[in-house]
């Protein structure tokens, strides 16, 4: 035992590949294994009257995403329902950051890095499940509006053009609501981490140099929060992309990329579309994180 | 003249107070909202408030077999995707904790890029490879798209801890004569068992949750989140599945308030998915 000790202190490189070779040959295999299949068959075209996948090479595919105003429409809409939730979870999120690492002490602050902590790691499904509930048109929501004599206000919403619709449950607005909740702690979490790391002597010499609150929050404050909510927003956009469980459990009949993927793997069988689709995310991902890389969102992590 | 307020660091303006105790709200409103529905004696609508409360759901939830075989099966794939989790996690983490060597950057960019993409790509991707190799879907593939990320998230809770120990540690246990074996056993092991612990528990409750990935890899099994995904589009029973609801939650806290407990004295709001 000694010896085998000495023998891999002696030979490091010996030592990290005996660590190294099961989980990598795992990943390896597993995953980074199957991303190739999956990028391979996006080359892959289908043919149109046998409805067979044609096993060659071909651009075809992506050609059909990129032309066809229907796939260009997924793509624009989920990248516009990402930027939209990623702005209005940064908005959501300030106030609770703010407080939670700048004002709260001791058992507040606790309890707010539980009462954040506790609803991301609830079930993801059980609380679509209760969104679904919340926004019928029967539900709590309609209730509490029309129990205010509101009940105007919430109809002229769902009236409006785009993002109206029938009811809260089958609207963009009650998916926008949805998504914002569902990936709101995972802004609140970094932006926190970024505003405790904010010097206290800063806002003094703020304050000294005459600032009022409101000014030194934009002017000294909000810049160095902006790598956490760089970092936030990496999860609120890469999150909304992907996902395909809430846009057809929540909201209007417009697709999404991720349920563009799901149904075109599952009942149109085409999966080089399918695969062809979900390369989209990857891109755009790797796109926001170039440009959140310049705001610092690597540092805030 | 406007009277200039000094900056005071310990008094919120009440915009920021009440963003912060509404935002908590919104947070949480949802979940208690459906712990309350699963006791309304109301079966048909969404109604609210409930007209009366009962226990009757609790009951017919517990007799029903096909709920009993969704439970037992995503609780076998969390175990099982738990343990090749926390094998494999410990190993990689261990190694690229301090190592320098060519090609480590993109190693640890490669361990985290199941959590960093969406879901639906390791998904679709297993099952672009399964398709590819003709696998067919099963309990195995079931828990190996779910080791794949259950990996991940071992890897980040034992590599921060590992991250955090001094080098000096494992010099000293050394210099004092300490074989390898000893140093791990008396030295690292100790320092790192409350990460890998919390890290296998946080695994667990992702794994057990997981309906994203699962949907692709699962065939024709049924974990529970896929019980629950179907009986979203086919509201039969929606009373038992307020219940399966509540009980889902309660499975997944509760090894979530124990990760939080063990990797709470140094690492306080760490536990990043």
């Amino acid at each position: 035992m000694r010896t085998l000790s000495t023998f891999f202190w002696r030979r490091p490189y010996w030592y990290l590949a005996l660590l190294l070779v099961p989980p990598l040959l795992w990943f390896g295999t597993v995953y980074l294994g199957s991303l190739l299949a999956l990028l391979w068959q996006s080359f892959y075209s289908i043919d149109d009257f046998t409805a067979q996948v044609v096993r060659e090479p071909t651009l075809a595919t992506y050609r059909q995403l990129v032309t066809q105003p229907a796939n260009v429409d997924v793509v624009v809409r989920t990248a516009t329902m990402a930027i939209a939730v990623t702005l209005a979870c940064a908005i959501i999120a300030l106030p609770i950051a703010t407080y939670m690492a700048r004002y709260a002490h001791g058992r507040v602050k606790a309890f707010f890095y539980v009462g954040v902590m506790l609803p991301m790691w609830t079930s993801y499904l059980v609380k679509v499940y209760a969104w679904r509930q919340l926004l019928a048109k029967e539900g709590i929501i309609a209730w509490f509006f029309s129990k205010l004599g509101l009940a105007g206000v919430l109809d002229a919403a769902l009236a409006m053009p785009a993002i109206g619709g029938p009811s809260l449950s089958s609207s963009y607005l009650g998916m926008f609501l949805v998504f914002v909740y569902m990936w709101l702690p995972f802004m609140i979490l970094p932006m926190a981490a970024a505003l405790e790391r904010v010097p206290a002597s800063l806002l003094q010499a703020s304050a000294d140099l005459g600032a009022r609150p409101a000014q030194t929050f934009r002017n000294v404050v909000l810049p160095l929060a902006v790598p956490g909510i760089a970092a936030g927003s990496v999860f609120t956009f890469s999150l909304t992309l992907g996902d395909y469980i809430i846009p057809s459990v929540v909201g209007a009949p417009g697709y999404f990329i991720g349920m563009m993927v799901y149904v075109q793997q599952g009942t149109a069988g085409n999966i080089p579309l399918a695969a062809a689709f979900s390369v989209v995310p990857i891109v755009l991902i790797f796109v926001y994180l170039s440009i959140a890389r310049r705001f610092g969102a690597f540092d805030a992590l | 003249m406007r009277s200039r307020a000094r900056y005071r660091p310990d008094r919120p303006s009440w915009l920021i107070r009440g963003g912060a105790f509404a935002g908590l709200a919104f947070m949480h409103i949802p979940v208690l909202i459906i712990i309350l529905y699963a006791f309304t004696t109301e079966d048909r609508t969404y109604q609210f408030p409930p007209p009366g409360l009962t226990l009757r759901w609790f009951h017919a939830a517990f007799a029903r077999s096909d709920i009993w075989q969704s439970l037992s099966l995503s609780l076998a794939v969390a175990a099982c995707a738990t343990t090749l989790a926390l094998i494999l996690g410990t190993l990689a983490a261990f190694a690229l904790a301090r190592s320098r060597f060519t090609g480590k950057d993109a190693l640890t960019v490669l361990f985290v890029l199941p959590i960093a993409l969406p879901g639906i790509i390791t998904g679709i991707a297993l099952l672009a490879a399964m398709k590819l190799g003709g696998i067919d879907a099963s309990f195995l593939t079931i828990v190996a798209g779910h080791a794949t990320f259950c990996l991940v998230i071992v890897y980040n809770n034992v590599v921060a801890r590992l991250r955090r120990l001094p080098a000096s540690w494992v010099e000293a246990s050394m210099d004092l004569g300490a074989s390898g074996s000893q140093t791990l056993r008396y030295v690292l092991l100790p320092q790192v068992a409350t990460a890998f612990l919390a890290g296998g528990m946080l695994a667990f409750a992702l794994s057990f949750d997981e309906i994203i990935v699962t949907i692709f890899t699962a065939g024709k099994e049924r974990t529970l989140p896929i019980w629950f995904f179907n009986e979203l589009f086919r509201p039969r029973d929606r009373p038992v599945t307020n219940v399966v609801a509540v009980i889902v939650m309660a499975v997944t806290l509760v090894p979530i308030v124990l990760a939080y407990y063990l990797t709470r004295p140094d690492d306080e709001h760490e536990t990043s998915r």
